[in-house]
């Protein structure tokens, strides 16, 4: 990087004749100003216009009655709020929402937990090995998570897939027929495995990167004292990444609330409608059974949880730019 | 003593288990897709296939529309890409560059809109593209992907841009570039691997998309492959070979891209995140 770097730095030099700045004018000096703007502006539009437009859109079906009556003969039906009387007085959306937020937990600490100690492990071997982990890492990274999904489905087939003969193999015979996305709990099991399959080598690579950044001499400051693995990665590794960990966490959070197409396509909610998350549930609601207005509402209330969720990161971040100004 | 030996034993050992927990399922992907039928519902898993097989590929690439998806998913990610990668480059330089008013609000936006729930958001956009009057067209797709990936490189180009020193654009402009050819001479070809990493992952954001085209694009001759690789457990009920035969010819563009960029994609993806 470093040679890069001079190379660059050196090359457009000879080239350029001297002398060519004049002095900086009034109105270009205006001109300047606008530059920035200029700059942000197609980001900006198109972020407004494809995003915010929609996300206004979406604000105002919310507060109608729109089924495929309506949405047929282009009619609009005002309903105030009675979309979001009807969510938030149902048991099913809490239930949803609930079996949302735990899931994402459930994930999350999983993928940071499990990321995070195959991050170190990744420190801590030889270069032979490290590229073999390295490698296995990045193909589960780098599967279309669409693709990833079948392939799931395939490992977990009820009659053939791999899975349930080696369970079988191992001894635990009851599993040799045994239909993975029959209940509830068993369809997540193999959901979740898939995310944090697909998850953690973002979290153990970047980790890894990231721990070669920390200078040595801490660590030899923090032997010299006496400090053991755990007591060396509380009072160096942790304090030092915690930007890391910090920014990793909430890019899980709220990947894994938004996790769409794993569950939809892996068992598209069911069985009997017991593992839908709140993305499904929008959807099943919305689309699936043509209530435009409600499924509107619902992912309203959706992304209002997702703030909740990740407020105290954003709060940070908020700071953190106000002291760099 | 036995303590030491099993310490410098068991990492290597956890690492051989994990390689192969992560390659698996790849693995169990591309042989299945070269078995024989009679190996892929054998009693006994089939670990290698011995003799085999182009049929299951035979299959998916003969299966109605498989070019068509294949053309569109791939115009579709270039042009959602690019489009993203040349708006999200000027919006970078002048986040990492410069100080204006209003700069904290933007990458406020951009990072809000990082977290946008695109998948319960398609009830509007199916009315406002039912409205425009462009269902089952890719323009509208392409451009919803655009602004999806955009975010992300915003935030991810301006940690790049942000690394490159001050000083070696300064110099070149002492030496008489103006700020745009300082940009274009010396920042650029120093921005090069963290615009392969950034276009790496918004090819994969809008390889693998689902949802939107599921619901914009009905029409057989506008969808994309993730729609089609969905449907095809449908169509071709449990003919796994032809299945993962399938999937393989939608993950090899990706495997193959990351292999090959995965190295300048870690490093630079790190400084964007730390940087936040």
């Amino acid at each position: 990087m470093s040679a890069q770097l001079k190379e660059a730095a050196a090359e457009p030099a000879p080239r350029i004749s001297k002398g060519g700045a004049p002095p900086p004018r009034r109105s270009q000096e205006r001109a300047a100003k606008s530059v920035p703007y200029l700059l942000i502006l197609p980001a900006a539009a198109v972020t407004v216009l494809l995003l915010g437009w929609t996300l206004v859109k979406n604000g105002m079906l919310s507060f109608q009655n729109l089924n495929p009556r309506q949405l047929i003969q282009h009619i609009t039906e005002w309903n105030g709020v009675e979309n979001y009387q009807e969510v938030l007085g149902s048991a099913d959306f809490w239930r949803v929402t609930g079996r949302s937020v735990v899931f994402t937990g459930a994930n999350v600490v999983l993928i940071m937990t499990l990321g995070c100690l195959i991050g170190l492990l990744l420190a801590r071997l030889g270069t032979k090995l490290r590229v073999l982990l390295l490698l296995g890492l990045v193909l589960a990274w780098a599967m279309p998570v669409v693709a990833a999904t079948t392939v799931f489905q395939w490992l977990f087939d009820q009659r053939f897939g791999v899975v349930n003969h080696v369970l079988d193999a191992l001894g635990w015979h009851a599993m040799a027929d045994f239909n993975w996305t029959s209940g509830q709990f068993s369809t997540f099991f193999v959901i979740t495995t898939l995310i944090v399959w697909q998850s953690i080598p973002f979290v153990a690579i970047n980790l890894y990167a990231a721990t070669t950044t920390i200078p040595k001499e801490l660590y030899e400051a923090a032997s010299l004292d006496g400090a053991g693995p755990w007591k060396q990665f509380t009072s160096v590794t942790f304090p030092f990444l915690k930007p890391f960990f910090l920014a990793t966490t909430f890019l899980e959070v709220i990947w894994v609330f938004k996790a769409f197409t794993q569950v939809f396509a892996i068992s598209e909610g069911g069985p009997d409608r017991l593992t839908e998350t709140l993305p499904v549930y929008a959807f099943v609601e919305g689309m699936g059974n043509q209530h435009f207005g409600m499924g509107a509402a619902i992912s309203i209330l959706t992304i209002v949880i997702l703030l909740a969720l990740t407020a105290y990161y954003l709060r940070l971040v908020l700071k953190q730019e106000e002291d760099e100004l | 003593m036995r303590r030491s030996l099993l310490g410098r034993v068991w990492p290597g050992a956890a690492a051989v288990v994990l390689f192969i927990g992560f390659a698996f399922p790849v693995y169990w992907m591309f042989t299945t897709a070269f078995k024989a039928n009679k190996d892929i519902v054998a009693d006994d898993p089939v670990w290698f296939p011995a003799s085999p097989t182009f049929e299951h590929f035979k299959t998916a690439v003969n299966a109605d529309g498989f070019w068509t998806f294949v053309g569109n998913s791939f115009a579709v990610t270039l042009i959602a890409v690019g489009l993203s990668l040349v708006i999200a480059l000027l919006a970078s330089f002048a986040v990492a560059r410069m100080r204006f008013k209003g700069r904290k609000s933007f990458i406020l936006v951009m990072m809000m809109a990082q977290m946008a729930p695109w998948e319960v958001m398609v009830i509007a956009y199916y009315m406002i593209v039912r409205d425009a009057e462009m269902l089952n067209s890719l323009v509208p797709l392409a451009a919803i992907y655009t602004v999806m990936v955009l975010p992300f490189t915003v935030l991810t180009l301006r940690g790049y841009v942000a690394a490159v020193p001050k000083e070696l654009e300064e110099s070149a402009m002492v030496d008489g570039c103006t700020r745009t050819q300082a940009f274009v001479r010396v920042i650029f070809p120093l921005l090069a691997p963290g615009l392969m990493a950034t276009s790496l992952f918004g090819f994969i954001t809008v390889w693998n998309e689902f949802p939107m085209v599921l619901i914009l694009n009905k029409d057989d001759a506008a969808q994309t492959l993730p729609v089609w690789l969905t449907g095809f457990r449908t169509t071709f009920g449990d003919d796994w070979g032809a299945t993962m035969a399938a999937s393989s010819l939608f993950a090899v563009p990706i495997l193959i891209l990351f292999v090959i960029l995965q190295r300048k994609a870690v490093g630079g993806l790190t400084s964007g995140a730390v940087k936040g």
